[in-house]
C-alpha cells in the first residue's frame, strides 16, 4: 500500500534523534490516534535551519513523512520550511494512502510547532506561522499498565 | 515465512483440497438437482453436513451453510429479531463482539430495536452479573461471542445460555474463532444458533454454516429457491461445503491432543515474549483463552509499524492499532478492556497453528524485542517516559 519512497523511509528514516540544546523542539499529535511528532530544528544566526531530527510514535506514515520533512527544512530559511506543506512532503514520497494524509498534516504542523518554539524561545514573531494546535492531553493515563 | 495469523485465516491442507477437487470439473451437478448425476454431489453435501452436525452435538437438519461468518452472523442477528419483533425489541449482546454482529446491532437500532452492549472486565470476560441484569420482559436475543477474535478470551457461554433459556430467550453465539479449536457443544450450553466459517479451521474460504436449533423460528435470510429447507436460496456450494466438512473432520479428530500442542506453545510465546521484551503486556484471559492466541501490547510504539517491520523479517502477524483498523479508533475490544488509546495503538496479535514450531517461536521473539527496541528508539513517548518517567507536556 506503501510507495518505495515511503517504505524507504519507515526503513532507513533520515535524522532521527534529538538535538542538545535545539533553537526550537515542537511536539504534536494525539495519543488517541495513535501518531505524536517531534522536531528539534538548530537555526544559525542568519536563520538559516542547520540541523533537524525527529523522533515519531506512529505508524509507517507518520515515521516517512517525519523523515522527509526532516530532509525538505534542512539547509533552508524558516520562511522555506514554512512553505513546506503537507503536499510538499506527500509529493516528496510520491503519494500516501488516502487514509495517511493526516500523518503529512501532522508533519507539516511539527515543523511549524518547533519553529513557533524557536519565535517564543527569541521573541520574535515570524510572519505566517501560527501557533500551532497540539492536542496530546490523552498521551498520560498509563502508568497502571506497565 | 513464519505464519502467525490463523485467526485471520488458516492454511488449507492438501487432503482437504484433494478432497474439494471431484467437485470442481467432474461431480458438477447441482445436488438439489433430482438425476443420478447429482447424487455424488448431493451425498457429499450431506456427509459434510452430518460430520459438521456431529461435531457440535446438533442434528444434521440443523445446519444450514452459508457463505462465511459475517452471512452466519447477520442472518441470525437480523432474523431472530424480525421473528420475535411481537415479543419485544431488546437484543443484549457484548462490547466485545466481532463487527459482523456489532454492526448488525447498530443496524437494527436504526430500525427501533434496542441493543444493551454488556460489558467485559479487564481480562475480556463478559460480567455475567451486568448480563442478567440488562434482562427484559422484551428481551428476545442474547448474542455473544464464544471466544473473541483479537484476544482469545473465551466466554462462559454455558452460563450465558442456561441464563438465556431460564428467560426463554434465544442465544446465538459467533464461534467463528472457537469452531474446530475448543469443543463446543449447543446442548450442553444451551446454544440455540451458532456461527461458524469454514477458513477459520483450515476449511475453504467463502463457505460457512449456521446451526439452528430445531424449532426456534427464525425466517430466511438469503430469499429465493428451497435450499436449505427453503431457509437460505442459493445453489449450494459444493466443493466448498465438501471441504469444510472434511477440515470439521480433521479438527474434531485429534482435538484434545492439538489444543494441547498449540496450548505448550502459546505458553511458550507469551513467557518469552513477557521475559524478553519490557513494558509488554498480555491481553486477555490467562488461562481462558484459545488455545491458538496470544495478544500482547508494547508502550511506546505503534502496532503498524510492528507489523511492516515483523513482515520485513518473514513473519505475518496483525493488530488492532488505528492505522490496520482503517479508522483513527485503535480496536474496540483493547479499548472494552479498559486499556488507554496509546496503549491499544501498541498491540500484536500473534495466532498459532498446530504447524507453528518452537525455532519459529524463539526467531519471532527475538525479532519482536528488535523491533520493539528500534522503534522505541524513535519513539517521543518512550524518550518522555526515560527522561521523566512521565510524558512531559510540550506545548
Amino acid at each position: 500500500m506503501y510507495s518505495e519512497k515511503v517504505m524507504d523511509h519507515f526503513n532507513n528514516p533520515r535524522n532521527v534523534g534529538e538535538l542538545e540544546n535545539p533553537s526550537g523542539v515542537g511536539t504534536v499529535g494525539n495519543a488517541k490516534c495513535g501518531d505524536i511528532m517531534r522536531m528539534y530544528l538548530d537555526i544559525d544566526g542568519n536563520g538559516i535551519i542547520q540541523e533537524a531530527r525527529f523522533k515519531t510514535f506512529g505508524c509507517g506514515a507518520a515515521v516517512a513523512t517525519s523523515s522527509m520533512a526532516t530532509e525538505l527544512v534542512k539547509g533552508k530559511t524558516i520562511q522555506q520550511a514554512l512553505a513546506v506543506t503537507n503536499r510538499a512532503v506527500m509529493e516528496a514520497l510520491d503519494g500516501l494512502p488516502p487514509a495517511k494524509v493526516h500523518c503529512s498534516l501532522l508533519a507539516e504542523e511539527a515543523i511549524h510547532a518547533a519553529l513557533w518554539d524557536y519565535a517564543q524561545k527569541h521573541g520574535i514573531v515570524i510572519e505566517g506561522l501560527e501557533k500551532p494546535v497540539s492536542d496530546i492531553e490523552e498521551k498520560t493515563q498509563e502508568e497502571e499498565y506497565s | 515465512m513464519i505464519y502467525l495469523d490463523n485467526a485471520a485465516t488458516t492454511r488449507m491442507p492438501e487432503d482437504v483440497f484433494e478432497a474439494m477437487k471431484p467437485y470442481f470439473c467432474e461431480q458438477y451437478a447441482n445436488p438439489s438437482a433430482i438425476y443420478s448425476f447429482a447424487g455424488g454431489a448431493a451425498r457429499a453435501v450431506d456427509a459434510a453436513r452430518r460430520t459438521i452436525a456431529a461435531s457440535i452435538g446438533a442434528e444434521p437438519g440443523e445446519i444450514y451453510f452459508t457463505a462465511g461468518g459475517s452471512e452466519s452472523d447477520n442472518w441470525a442477528v437480523k432474523a431472530a429479531a424480525q421473528s420475535c419483533q411481537n415479543k419485544g425489541k431488546h437484543i443484549i449482546t457484548s462490547t466485545i463482539e466481532h463487527h459482523a454482529v456489532l454492526h448488525t446491532c447498530q443496524a437494527l437500532e436504526k430500525q427501533g430495536y434496542e441493543v444493551t452492549y454488556v460489558n467485559v472486565d479487564e481480562c475480556g470476560v463478559i460480567k455475567l452479573d451486568e448480563l442478567a441484569a440488562a434482562i427484559r420482559l422484551d428481551t428476545v436475543l442474547i448474542t455473544v461471542m464464544t471466544a473473541n477474535n483479537e484476544i482469545g478470551t473465551i466466554q462462559p457461554i454455558a452460563e450465558i445460555g442456561a441464563l438465556a433459556r431460564k428467560n426463554g430467550i434465544l442465544f446465538h453465539t459467533d464461534a467463528v474463532q472457537a469452531y474446530g479449536h475448543i469443543p463446543l457443544d449447543v446442548d450442553a450450553c444451551n446454544i440455540d444458533m451458532l456461527s461458524a466459517s469454514g477458513h477459520k479451521f483450515h476449511g475453504p474460504k467463502g463457505v460457512g454454516f449456521l446451526y439452528i436449533r430445531k424449532g426456534v423460528r427464525v425466517g430466511a435470510f438469503v430469499h429465493g429457491g428451497a435450499q436449505e429447507r427453503a431457509r437460505r436460496a442459493g445453489t449450494l456450494n459444493t466443493p466448498g461445503i465438501v471441504g469444510m466438512g472434511t477440515a470439521a473432520a480433521r479438527a474434531v479428530d485429534g482435538l484434545a491432543a492439538r489444543m494441547e500442542k498449540e496450548t505448550a506453545l502459546r505458553d511458550y510465546l507469551i513467557q518469552k515474549v513477557l521475559e524478553k521484551v519490557p513494558y509488554s503486556r498480555l491481553n486477555g484471559h490467562a488461562a481462558d483463552r484459545l488455545p491458538n492466541n496470544a495478544n500482547f501490547c508494547f508502550r511506546f510504539i505503534e502496532g503498524e509499524s510492528l507489523l511492516i517491520l515483523l513482515d520485513q523479517e518473514g513473519i505475518c502477524a496483525s493488530s488492532g492499532s488505528a492505522c490496520t483498523s482503517g479508522s483513527l479508533d485503535p480496536s474496540h475490544v483493547l479499548l472494552a478492556i479498559g486499556l488507554p488509546h496509546e496503549i491499544a495503538h501498541g498491540s500484536l496479535r500473534l495466532t498459532l497453528s498446530e504447524e507453528n514450531t518452537r525455532e519459529e517461536i524463539d526467531f519471532t521473539v527475538d525479532a519482536i524485542k528488535k523491533i520493539v527496541e528500534r522503534l522505541r528508539s524513535m519513539s517521543p513517548l518512550y524518550e518522555d517516559f526515560v527522561k521523566e518517567g512521565r510524558a512531559a507536556n510540550v506545548q
